[in-house]
């Protein structure tokens, strides 16, 4: 369910990770450990998990999806902007 | 352990065969072992049976949370290869071929080791280059390698389509004579008989709850079926890696994602080898059985489900008919899909971690299965002289941290850069 189009067929959506990693705030003294977790280190839990997906054969916009890794199921989607609650 | 021999083959037929040895037992989890594999798939046996022929540690448990062979040793699609052209890949890949040639007589299991050759197919000049180079590198460490043009290739998979005005045309080939195929369930049965024979506890059906971990050392491990003393344990578990990472609070640059795979019908000999499709992620090569075995891409998106779903599924089916178009004919036998560790610049990690005396055997991505016996021997020592080995010294846990990626192929997670 895209929040833009709504309804659409899995076929559209490609996969842009997980969406509850923040890239490091500009300007600031960012240590190793930080740019690691941003870079590479990702929980990958079993369940539920945000997530960036892109409406790519729709609308072109970048959404966020709670999906559940383990069944496939879609709890939630969000507009790119709007805050994870 | 009763040896396999046709001799013995024969006397047991004068019992018709009902009194053969179990080949591995069943037992009840001790309250301490010298050291812990976590996760009972081939590269969590290999590691057991390569500590106890190896290095002499038979107090060894493996648990494991299904059965042993359950997950990906017995998911994939049973490639065996080495052509890689990072000397850390190349060099570890082909001590594994090594293995791989000896495994039978060395399990006393036949593995069905067959070494019937792997192509990977260009489909323009620059291809042809960037697999010269590789050819080449390979040769350097020893590794065979041929670079084969379009009539070669033509004559080893003639059903291959050659026709003019096709979108990805095939130039040639880099090919790897001795690389090839092995029975999955065997080199998992093979390890764990052996194990087994050796004194090694092999546990199924007992999951792992949680760590005994105090001032930076592991003490233990917490399962369903009772607390187990270890003062060193491995983890092995794939797919899984993720999940055990969180209850030891750590984050590592693995992402768990679906990979599926599916064979056809059973036809007629006609594909000797192993081809890969050189414009996009497909391989497909023949079972003795006669049916084609194919896979190609990640699901793409995180995942648990060991099932896939059906878009990926035809996009990799597409790449093949484009290579191969006799294959729109066959029918889908069966698709199934597992669990990858997948890595964050493709390659594995076999290492110590931060915690003393806990190990970590992680990031197959694609090549769990042709890997299995070099990844148990390096893991193997690694936890038994408490060091890396070279072999796997390029398959470290902190190169993300100090930027030696293993950037072979760079199939990561974003099967989108590929």
């Amino acid at each position: 369910m895209c929040p833009h189009c709504g309804m659409r067929s899995q076929n559209e959506f490609s996969y842009g990770g997980d969406a509850s990693v923040k890239r490091p705030e500009l300007n600031k003294e960012i240590s190793n450990q930080d740019w690691d977790n941003f870079v590479y280190n990702r929980k990958s839990l079993r369940g539920k998990h945000w997530e960036l997906w892109q409406h790519i054969s729709g609308c072109r916009q970048w959404i966020k999806v709670e999906r559940d890794t383990a069944t496939h199921e879609i709890f939630n989607t969000l507009k790119a902007y709007e805050e994870i609650l | 352990m009763q040896k396999y021999s046709i001799f013995n083959l024969v006397k047991n037929a004068f019992s018709n065969h009902q009194n053969w040895d179990l080949a591995w037992k069943d037992p009840t989890p001790k309250k301490e072992y010298d050291v812990v594999i976590i996760g009972g798939g081939g590269h969590g046996l290999a590691t057991a049976y390569y500590l106890a022929k190896e290095h002499n540690i038979t107090n060894v448990a493996i648990i494991e949370k299904g059965w042993i062979g359950g997950g990906n040793v017995g998911r994939n699609t049973t490639i065996i290869r080495s052509n890689y052209m990072h000397d850390d890949n190349a060099l570890f890949s082909e001590f594994g071929m090594d293995l791989w040639r000896k495994m039978s007589q060395d399990l006393n299991y036949n593995v069905m080791f067959s070494p019937r050759g792997i192509i990977n197919l260009a489909h323009s000049d620059a291809q042809m280059n960037v697999y010269a180079r590789r050819g080449n590198s390979m040769r350097l460490n020893g590794i065979d390698a041929v670079l084969l043009n379009r009539e070669q290739v033509r004559e080893i998979i003639p059903m291959a389509d050659f026709s003019e005005n096709v979108r990805f045309p095939i130039f040639g080939g880099l090919m790897q004579p001795s690389a090839g195929t092995a029975r999955h369930d065997a080199v998992a049965w093979g390890y764990a008989r052996q194990a087994d024979s050796m004194g090694v506890d092999i546990i199924q059906n007992c999951e792992v709850i949680g760590f005994d971990v105090s001032s930076g050392k592991i003490n233990g491990v917490r399962t369903s079926r009772g607390d187990i003393k270890a003062k060193k344990i491995g983890l092995c578990v794939a797919g899984s890696t993720n999940i055990l990472a969180e209850k030891l609070n750590m984050t590592l640059p693995i992402e768990t994602h679906l990979l599926q795979a599916c064979v056809s019908e059973p036809v007629k000999p006609v594909l000797d080898g192993v081809v890969t499709f050189g414009a996009g992620h497909f391989y497909i090569s023949q079972s003795d059985k006669g049916e084609m075995v194919m896979g190609g891409d990640l699901d793409g998106y995180n995942s648990y489900a060991q099932r896939g779903n059906l878009p990926t599924l035809q996009h990799v089916l597409t790449e093949g008919i484009a290579m191969m178009p006799f294959l729109s004919k066959l029918k889908m036998l069966r698709t199934w899909g597992g669990i990858m560790d997948m890595s964050m610049d493709g390659s594995p990690i076999i290492d110590k971690t931060h915690i003393k005396g806990l190990y970590l055997n992680c990031g197959w991505c694609y090549g769990g299965f042709k890997a299995t016996p070099a990844s148990g021997w390096t893991f193997a020592h690694t936890i038994a002289q408490d060091r890396v080995h070279e072999l796997n010294s390029g398959y470290s846990l902190n190169r993300f941290n100090t930027g030696h990626l293993l950037d072979e192929k760079g199939l990561g997670t974003k099967t989108w850069i590929s």
